[in-house]
């Protein structure tokens, strides 16, 4: 046997965590089985009908009336405005809105660039997605361009996924010999070139303008904002940044339109949202639900908390966000207003479990370590801070606490937020605050008998 | 030295790029790079810097600013094993432990044999997948309980040098 088989047999094959039919009127990971992600597989599922309908070039396949005078860029960004559609890598910035900034007339290039650099701890929906549905974000993709009259296109993939990557390139060469990518689209005058590019491990490359300094070259340090990259983006060039799972979104609403997409969801947070359900459950996976769906709900469809035991916290929305007590998040609905009216964010809609055998200060701990390790050092609010952030944590959990801490760690916390260039400073240090006003008692607990208060962590 | 090979991998990167920004190929060939020689050395960076037209400091400075590029050279397989706070709640650390034990090494070193690394790392993004290690920075293995770790490491130890 060689090394590559041994290996191959560990591999996921997505059962678990995606072809569990338990999405809840699924449009992204609709009908998906692994195997089926090829052009032709996607093609049958009604893929690329959305950029037949735009570019007028039915295939026949269906008779749809409106297909015969396809439809203006204009157009097509007003649907996307309909649909209410926001963007999935965090912000939830409107889409629509987003690609209506790119200047019409710009003489020079300009590019298009997917954010599939999916780092944030507890998010894992976009690999899925480009594991087993590639053709949805390049058509996404390509009726971006033509929404914003750009003719190239990067899609920036973590470097921890890189076989993902390297499907992703298969993809687009299906496509490209299919001539859905490339010059003259499907026979139109509308020409889009999309290449493949990969990160090589550092969190800090999923903020947009970090990412954008990596495709240049250099090492991922973020850019000031504003100027925002619809400005001075990919080499200074105007730029629109999407998230994968924001891409994959457009075909559906194309071909079903705005309303329709709105519909699945809430006013003001439409469509569907994978959520990645990671810790202490049953059935932790990624699960595609309308937005709005109670958070009750969600926890049942991955089997509940695991073992039978009590929920005590959830983050519900990637390590960044607030984490918030179980009693809240059972009240709560998973949309972008319910989860901020509730304290915390959306965020990349990773839910991570936490049941009552976990110490929070411990959780916190790991945690901190993380956002002291990523912080790209440029700033010094969040290269000291996060350093402090980490080392208080790790005395407290290690019973070397002062009871000053707990005030310091706000301190320190408080002086990074809203100080530095990117929204990491911010994202380290709301997760500690949270942690503190959630769970003082635990940390006091630590503090003065220099133990977990909640003994059981594995 | 980079082989022929890896130069023709090299051009189709430059490819993806406006003539004037062969800089941008930089991370994909310090991976094709570390793909034939498993780490990236000094001598290769210049190599590289020479290729895209580049400052070897501005190599330099990508193959230490990120995490997955080899400074020196690593075991014949390198473990990277999840530990963030997802992972950790599903055994991520006690797969590093069971690894540590097993290897008779602890994290951050090479096995005496030059076979094995092992390191810890941060999300994968594949959190749902844990316990999760990436090995050799190309192929993600998922759900990795006590058991399957000794496989796989039972498993590549038979394969040896072939
Ligand atoms: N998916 C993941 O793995 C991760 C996601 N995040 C999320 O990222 C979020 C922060 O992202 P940021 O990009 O810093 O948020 P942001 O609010 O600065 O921007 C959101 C998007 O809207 C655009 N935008 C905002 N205002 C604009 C304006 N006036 N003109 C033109 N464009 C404008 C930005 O360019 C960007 O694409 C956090 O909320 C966090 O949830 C954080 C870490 C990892
Ligand atoms: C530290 C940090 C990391 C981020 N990581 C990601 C990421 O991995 N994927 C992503 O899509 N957005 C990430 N974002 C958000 C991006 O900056 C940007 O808002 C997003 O890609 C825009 O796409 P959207 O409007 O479709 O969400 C990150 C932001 C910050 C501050
Ligand atoms: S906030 Fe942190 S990660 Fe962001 S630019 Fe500043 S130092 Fe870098
Ligand atoms: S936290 Fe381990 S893969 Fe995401």
């Amino acid at each position: 046997m060689l090394a590559e088989q041994v290996l191959s047999q560990f591999e996921a094959t997505g059962v678990q965590t995606c072809f569990h039919g338990r999405h809840i009127n699924p449009q992204i990971y609709a009908d998906l089985n692994g195997s089926n992600w090829h052009l032709k597989d996607y093609e049958s599922r009604g893929g690329y009908q959305a950029l037949r309908k735009i570019l007028a070039k039915n295939s026949g396949v269906t008779a749809d009336d409106v297909t015969a005078s396809g439809m203006t860029p204009d157009q097509v960004i007003a649907v996307v405005k309909e649909s209410g559609l926001r963007g999935r890598g965090g912000a939830g910035f409107p889409t629509g809105l987003k690609w209506s900034f790119m200047p019409r007339q710009y003489a020079g290039q300009k590019y298009l660039v997917c954010n599939s650099d999916e780092g944030e701890p507890g998010t894992c929906k976009d690999r899925e997605i480009l594991q087993f549905n590639p053709h949805m974000v390049i058509e996404g993709m390509i009726i971006a361009a033509y929404a914003m009259g750009i003719a190239v296109g990067y899609n920036y993939i973590h470097g921890e996924i890189f076989k993902t990557y390297l499907r992703f390139e298969e993809a687009i060469e299906e496509a490209r010999a299919a001539g859905l990518l490339g010059n003259n689209i499907l026979g139109s005058d509308f020409s889009f070139q999309l290449h493949a590019a990969h990160g090589y491990g550092a969190y800090i490359c999923g903020e947009e303008t970090s990412l954008l300094e990596s495709l240049e070259g250099k090492k991922g340090q973020p850019r000031y904002k504003p100027p925002f990259p619809a400005s001075f983006g990919l080499y200074g060039k105007p730029t629109t940044i999407n998230n994968t799972e924001t891409f994959a979104a457009v075909p559906w609403i194309i071909r079903n339109g705005g309303q329709a997409y709105l519909a699945c969801g809430k006013p003001n947070s439409g469509g569907t949202k994978i959520f990645s359900i990671s810790g202490d459950v049953e059935l932790p996976g990624n699960y595609e639900v309308p937005m709005g769906t109670p958070f009750s709900q969600l926890l049942e469809l991955a089997g509940g908390v695991r073992s039978g035991r009590q929920l005590k916290a959830v983050i519900p929305g990637g390590s960044s966000s607030p984490v918030l007590p179980g009693s809240i998040m059972m009240d709560c609905t998973m949309d972008y207003d319910s989860i901020a009216k509730a304290g915390s964010m959306l965020g990349s809609g990773a839910v991570i479990v936490l049941d009552d055998s976990r110490c929070m200060v411990k959780s916190l701990q790991r945690l901190s370590y993380f956002y002291m390790h990523e912080s790209c050092g440029q700033c010094t609010p969040c290269r000291e801070g996060t350093g402090w952030l980490s080392r208080v944590v790790d005395r407290i959990e290690n019973g070397h606490g002062h009871v000053t801490d707990l005030d310091l760690l706000d301190n320190v916390a408080e002086n990074i937020m809203g100080r530095t260039i990117c929204a990491l400073g911010d994202a380290a240090a709301m997760p500690v605050r949270a942690m503190i006003k959630h769970f003082r008692p635990e940390f006091e607990y630590h503090v003065e008998h220099k133990t977990c208060m909640v003994p059981l962590y594995v | 030295m980079i082989s022929e090979e890896s130069k023709v991998r090299f051009a189709q990167e430059v490819a993806k790029y406006p003539v004037d920004q062969k800089q941008s190929a930089v991370m994909a060939c310090l991976a094709i790079v570390q793909q034939e020689s498993g780490y990236v050395s000094a001598e290769s960076e210049v190599l590289v810097a020479e290729f895209l037209g580049m400052a070897p400091m501005a190599v330099h400075e990508v193959t230490t600013f990120y995490n997955m590029y080899n400074q020196q050279p690593v075991g014949k397989y390198k473990l990277n094993v999840c530990t963030n706070l997802p992972c950790q709640l599903r055994d991520g650390g006690k797969a590093l432990k069971h690894l540590e034990h097993k290897l008779d090494i602890k994290m951050g070193e090479t096995t005496p044999d030059g076979m094995f690394t092992l390191q810890q790392c941060e999300c994968l993004g594949a959190c749902a997948d844990s316990p999760v290690l990436l090995v050799n920075d190309q192929t993600m293995c998922s759900f990795m309980s006590d058991d399957k770790l000794d496989q796989l490491v039972d498993g590549l130890r038979a394969v040896g040098d072939k």
